[in-house]
């Protein structure tokens, strides 16, 4: 993965630099032993490492100004960091870059159940801002499988989704305002408690914008009341194609469940293997959500295993407990992790239309014979988001190389079906050099003239995104 | 000017000498007045695909929005986001188009559950002001590729581009629908049993305190679903708001259909020859608000409270009379002379201005779509 060259000129500065830092900034909030830089080398992307020149954790909105304003004048690169669970290598360093982490930007600043938001900092955790609102039955609807450790921070700049979204939208259809830095250290408040932007939707442009147009430090979230009730259904068929055409029934026949959660052969035995959720054996499972009071749970229950039952499923188990369906989510939540003690692997996170799930999980599995590569699915089937795991050693030379070849064929599939390189990880340094088989020039052009807007120097993560040949010349201006 | 092809609607506006006035149906001439050549949509007309398996569908600009609902309801499916018609409200003629719906995100009651228009925006393809076609986002219900332009361009009134085609998420039609409606509350109680409803477990899709024909306060809520749910959720509901006075149901689904096509049309207004504003704030603030609005004037309220509309004298500024507040308001319906001297959209602070400057250099450079519309 091609990087851009580190400035002579800024590692020279390193100690006069880090001194502007500390003196804007509390005591042990600038990290530049580069003993303790190491921990900011990657994110969960870890096939790639360096550690930055140093990392800053300012603890307010003000703080972070402050920086900012010392690395827009020094012309030094800045990645703003979460909690660096990343998938894509959005918060991957330069050595001449400086890592803004916002972990410590961690408390509730308010919470109004009147009016159904909530403002955090954005280094509070995703899992923590639901953990806040629900003593009162309140929750934040976007739950990414990472929730425990991903922060709000990396959610917007990623406009990350979660097994419920199906229903209850991503971050952006859930994201009320948010208070940013930018590279020049201007503070801009954009939205609030109320709805819809009154001139241009900037909050929309910059929830998933991946760290690149300012550093968020503060957000209104929408908060919901919890549903009543809420009961999964696992539905096991011996083939992906049944599967995928259960799905695309259930939706056709009007209901709309929460969630509706796929997960292949590999992916179910690495699970049971790991925290014994209780999956059937099978080629294909489908884990199907809906919620409400127990009469409405049977009603949409009843009418789901209908549909499930003309497609001749091998299971068909409905969730007997809170204790059960528990169980059935901490499985769906920790494939990555389960596949992950058996295996290095790439998580790929192409969107699809649901009705071409049949075709590509068949070509998938094609393409995995001609790479020599095995693969695991696990996905969210409702929306056609999919997220193939790619196995490979890392330790055999060539591997990775090939398993991103691999993964590519698979990107490319996914646009020629009307789909999309990511439905929810981002681009990162991952996708960057596949921009262009979604995009035309002019397409790109028009969002790094959005970024010419926002931070003119190409500062904040500029790596990142598009190809770097595409930017090459706005970096270096 | 009528285009009927995307590629014809580029060279218009590449070889374009003058401002472009973007017209759609013509039916929401929201914003401060264009002087420009009247470029229309309506050529660019028919959709394109729809996959009801796949909830998608994709259409040129210019089609009717009636077509698009037609062909929705033929398999059972809808626009969530229920787009206001503005016809009656701004006394207007013509065919509301998906894309003036888009280029003004306009929605509905259902926004404060469901999100607005631009929640269910899933791609665009539009004509930039150098006379660039350019696409962002897809046809696919999770996309991250990239940045969202998608948004930008919903509420951007054209000032950014020329829409060509909008690809949207749609969802499936309900079966039932009931209202639970409580007469003669205060706006504070109003405002204060809607945030009761929106806050518990129901799943309420409308929250609105308007006046009935006699000026008698009604408060309105909706749910909507499956028949013995809805049935189910009534009851529960009117437990809990039980507190605040009688609960009449309606469950009669014509009724309930008309009750809130007048709160979405905003039809108390219809006819009315004041001003109209449209201002969106926390719900919590909104009765307070209104008390400081000038005498003569009327509201009713949607989005649980979030949502005022305000019918004043003409000519008013309300916004130098409210002074700072958290929101904004947008003048909807007045006359040209007094669109031209009080801005339709609210102005911005300093920083959000220079950015929403910026963009607009960069997507307009030559200032010739729709401009000064927005300010
Ligand atoms: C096991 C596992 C499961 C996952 N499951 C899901 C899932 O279900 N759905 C999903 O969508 N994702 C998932 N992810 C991906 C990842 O968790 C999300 O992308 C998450 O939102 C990243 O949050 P973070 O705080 O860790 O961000 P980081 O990794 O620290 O950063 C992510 C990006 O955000 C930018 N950024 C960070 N902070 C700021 C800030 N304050 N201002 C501006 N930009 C900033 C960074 O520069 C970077 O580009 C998963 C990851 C793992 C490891």
């Amino acid at each position: 993965m091609e990087m851009p060259t580190p400035q002579a000129g800024i590692l020279a500065n390193k100690a006069r630099l880090i001194e502007m830092l500390q003196a804007v900034l509390p005591a042990g909030a600038v990290i530049h032993d580069p003993v303790e830089t190491r921990a900011y080398e990657c994110d969960a992307l870890t096939a790639y490492k360096c550690p930055p020149l140093a990392a800053v954790l300012p603890t307010s909105t003000q703080e972070v100004a402050a920086v900012l304003r010392i690395c827009h004048a020094e012309n030094v690169p800045v990645v703003p960091r979460g909690s660096g669970t990343s998938l894509a290598g959005g918060a991957l360093p330069t050595a001449d870059s400086i890592v803004l982490g916002v972990a410590r930007l961690n408390q509730v600043l308010e919470t109004d159940y009147d009016n159904r938001f909530i403002r955090v900092q954005t280094g509070r955790t995703n899992l923590s801002v639901s953990g806040a609102v629900e003593e009162r039955d309140f929750f934040y609807a976007p739950d990414p499988s990472s929730q425990l450790a991903c922060a709000i921070a990396g959610n917007i700049a990623m406009n990350s989704g979660g097994a419920h979204c199906l229903k209850y939208g991503v971050t952006t259809n859930n994201l009320l305002g948010v208070t940013m830095v930018q590279m020049d250290g201007t503070v801009v408040e954009i939205g609030g408690a109320h709805l819809d932007a009154g001139g241009l939707d900037l909050l929309g442009l910059i929830c998933g914008s991946e760290g690149q147009l300012g550093v968020v430090t503060e957000a209104t979230l929408r908060i919901l009341p919890k549903p009543e009730g809420a009961r999964p259904v696992l539905i096991g068929f011996d083939s992906n194609e049944v599967a995928g055409a259960c799905v695309s029934d259930i939706i056709k026949a009007g209901l709309l469940p929460v969630a509706i959660e796929f997960m292949d052969r590999p992916c179910i035995r690495a699970t049971e293997a790991f925290v014994g959720a209780g999956y059937p054996d099978c080629e294909a499972l489908l884990i199907v959500e809906v919620e409400g009071s127990p009469a409405e749970i049977d009603e949409q229950l009843g009418l789901i295993k209908a549909i499930a039952r003309a497609h001749n499923p091998v299971e068909l188990r409905e969730s007997q407990s809170a204790e059960e369906s528990e169980k059935i989510w901490l499985g769906r939540k920790s494939a990555f992790g389960a596949m992950g003690r058996i295996n290095d692997y790439m998580c790929l996170d192409g969107t699809i239309p649901v009705s071409s799930l049949p075709f590509v999980l068949k070509r998938i599995g094609e393409l995995s014979g001609k790479y020599g590569l095995d693969v695991a699915n696990v996905f969210h089937a409702g929306d056609g988001n999919m997220h193939p795991l790619i196995l490979f050693d890392a330790n055999k030379p060539g591997d990775l190389e090939l398993c991103e070849e691999f993964g590519a064929e698979v990107l490319k599939l996914c646009v020629e079906v009307g789909g999309c390189l990511t439905g929810e990880h981002g681009v990162g340094i991952e996708k960057r050099d596949l921009m262009n088989v979604q995009f035309s020039h002019d397409d790109l052009e028009a969002q790094l003239q959005v970024k010419d807007v926002f931070d003119p120097k190409w500062l904040l993560n500029p790596a990142k995104v598009f190809p770097l040949e595409a930017t090459r010349i706005r970096r270096a201006a | 000017m009528t285009p009927n092809s995307e590629s014809d609607l580029a060279e218009i506006v590449a070889s374009a000498k003058r401002p472009l006035a973007i017209r759609g149906g013509g039916t929401r001439p929201i914003g401060s007045p264009v002087a420009g050549d009247a470029l229309s949509l309506g050529g660019l007309s028919g959709i394109e695909l729809y996959e009801p398996g796949a909830l998608t569908l994709v259409a040129k600009s210019g089609t009717p929005l009636a077509e698009i609902e037609v062909t929705l309801a033929a398999e059972g499916q809808r626009l969530a986001f229920e787009p206001m018609d503005h016809r009656a409200l701004l006394g207007t003629k013509g065919t509301p188009t998906i894309g003036g719906v888009v280029a003004a995100n306009v929605s509905g009651p259902r926004r404060v559950q469901m999100g607005a228009c631009r929640d269910y925006l899933l791609g665009v393809r539009f004509v930039d002001g150098a006379g660039r076609i350019i696409k962002n986002g897809g046809r696919v219900m999770k996309n991250v590729t990239g940045y969202d332009l998608v948004k930008l361009m919903a509420g951007s009134y054209g000032t950014l581009g020329v829409l060509s085609e909008v690809s949207l998420k749609v969802l499936p039609q309900v079966e039932t629908a009931a209202s639970l409606v409580i007469q003669g509350l205060s706006d504070a109680r109003a405002i204060s049993a809607l945030s009761t409803a929106l806050g518990s477990p129901f799943e309420v899709t409308g929250a609105a305190h308007t006046h009935d024909e006699n000026g008698t306060p009604v408060a309105l809520i909706r749910l909507e679903g499956f028949e013995n749910s809805v049935t189910y959720r009534s009851g529960r509901l009117r437990d809990l708001l039980k507190t605040y006075g009688e609960v009449e149901i309606v469950s009669d689904p014509n009724t309930v259909a008309a009750q809130w096509q007048k709160i979405r049309d905003v039809e108390m207004f219809k006819g009315d020859p004041r001003d109209i504003w449209r201002l969106s704030v926390k719900p919590s603030d909104a009765p307070g608000l209104v008390a400081r609005m000038p005498l003569g004037r009327d509201v009713t309220y949607d989005w649980g409270g979030g949502l005022i509309w305000a019918a004043c004298a003409p000519d008013t500024d309300l916004r130098t009379l409210l002074g700072d507040f958290a929101g904004h308001a947008t003048l909807i319906r007045a006359s040209a002379a007094t669109r031209a001297r009080i801005p339709a959209f609210h102005p911005e602070p300093v920083p959000i201005a220079t950015i929403t400057a910026g963009l607009r250099a960069k997507f307009d450079p030559r200032s010739i779509l729709n401009p000064g519309l927005m300010g």
